[in-house]
């Protein structure tokens, strides 16, 4: 199947395993590359590139503190991804909207019934 | 585990392969599987309201088949099948899935798993989708949607967390 090369989507960015890494540890709170580093096991100049894709596609914010420049995560940018599985539980749930209709009927039919069968 | 509000429903990725659906329903569960399971019924609500189903086929057997086939209302025809592998009426049902709008469709065919539990005659629905692969999940997600966004992630749960 083809696949866009470029990184500059939400969905590519966080396609690569070890930056949705550094994500789950941004979760958790803003965090100096250093922590990461440490966190992940990897060299610093690897976690650099991967936070600076996930900076092109904003899934992640940088800010200057004294000497140190801290990173943390930005949900809005990783919004699509959240939209897209929502749009498939949209999808569910009027599925199943439909189906209380139909256990209704089923329900009441039963009650005309009594227990003939 | 959270509880299900009604008339949602609630869709989770507990690994890269799988997708859970859960909801409850005010019915016993002898109905929900009837429901689940008699061509007649499953015309009615498998729709979602996104088109008008143009088949539904249940052979409810171990080895039997099943098809369903939606058209939406621009013509685009939407359309699974799979086979029956395990049948406990009123309880549980399993069966393969494949969408056939992908390539190598059979290759990609998930295994689903319909558990149902009633409790105080309401009943909790649970419908487990393991697919062979990640893309073979990403890609049924995608079903009926657009293009080109095959790749969901694990971390998904925490993120919508995080959104608030």
């Amino acid at each position: 199947m083809a696949r866009a090369a470029t990184t500059a989507d939400a969905f590519n960015a966080v396609a690569e395993p070890r930056r949705r890494q550094i994500l789950d540890v941004l979760a958790s709170g803003e965090r100096p590359v250093n922590d990461l580093v440490l966190q992940l096991g990897l060299a610093q100049p690897q976690v650099s590139k991967h936070l600076r894709v996930l900076r092109e596609v904003g899934a992640v914010d940088v800010r200057e503190s004294g000497r140190q420049r801290l990173y943390r995560l930005n949900g809005n940018a990783l919004k699509p991804i959240h939209d897209w599985v929502k749009e498939y539980e949209r999808t569910w749930s009027e599925r199943f909207d439909q189906l209380d209709v139909v256990l209704e009927d089923l329900m009441e039919k039963e009650e005309d019934d009594g227990n003939d069968d | 585990m959270a509880m299900t509000t009604s008339g949602t429903a609630t869709v989770t990725l507990p690994t890269d392969t799988q997708i859970l659906i859960t909801r409850e329903f005010a019915a016993p569960r002898h109905m929900v599987y009837k429901a689940w399971t008699t061509p007649e019924l499953v015309q009615r609500w498998w729709h979602a309201n996104r088109g008008e189903m143009a088949a539904c086929e249940i052979d409810l057997r171990v080895g039997g088949m099943w098809r369903y086939v939606m058209v939406t209302p621009d013509g685009l025809e939407v359309a699974f099948h799979g086979e029956y592998r395990e049948i406990v009426p009123n309880e549980r049902l399993v069966s393969t899935e494949v969408f056939e709008g992908i390539p190598d469709a059979e290759e990609h065919a998930a295994l689903d798993t319909l558990t149902l539990t009633e409790m105080d005659g309401r009943t909790t629905v649970t419908v487990l989708v393991e697919h062979p692969t990640k893309e073979g999940r990403d890609m049924h997600i995608n079903s009926g949607m657009e293009d080109g966004m095959q790749d969901a992630m694990d971390l998904l749960e925490q993120v919508a967390v995080s959104l608030g």
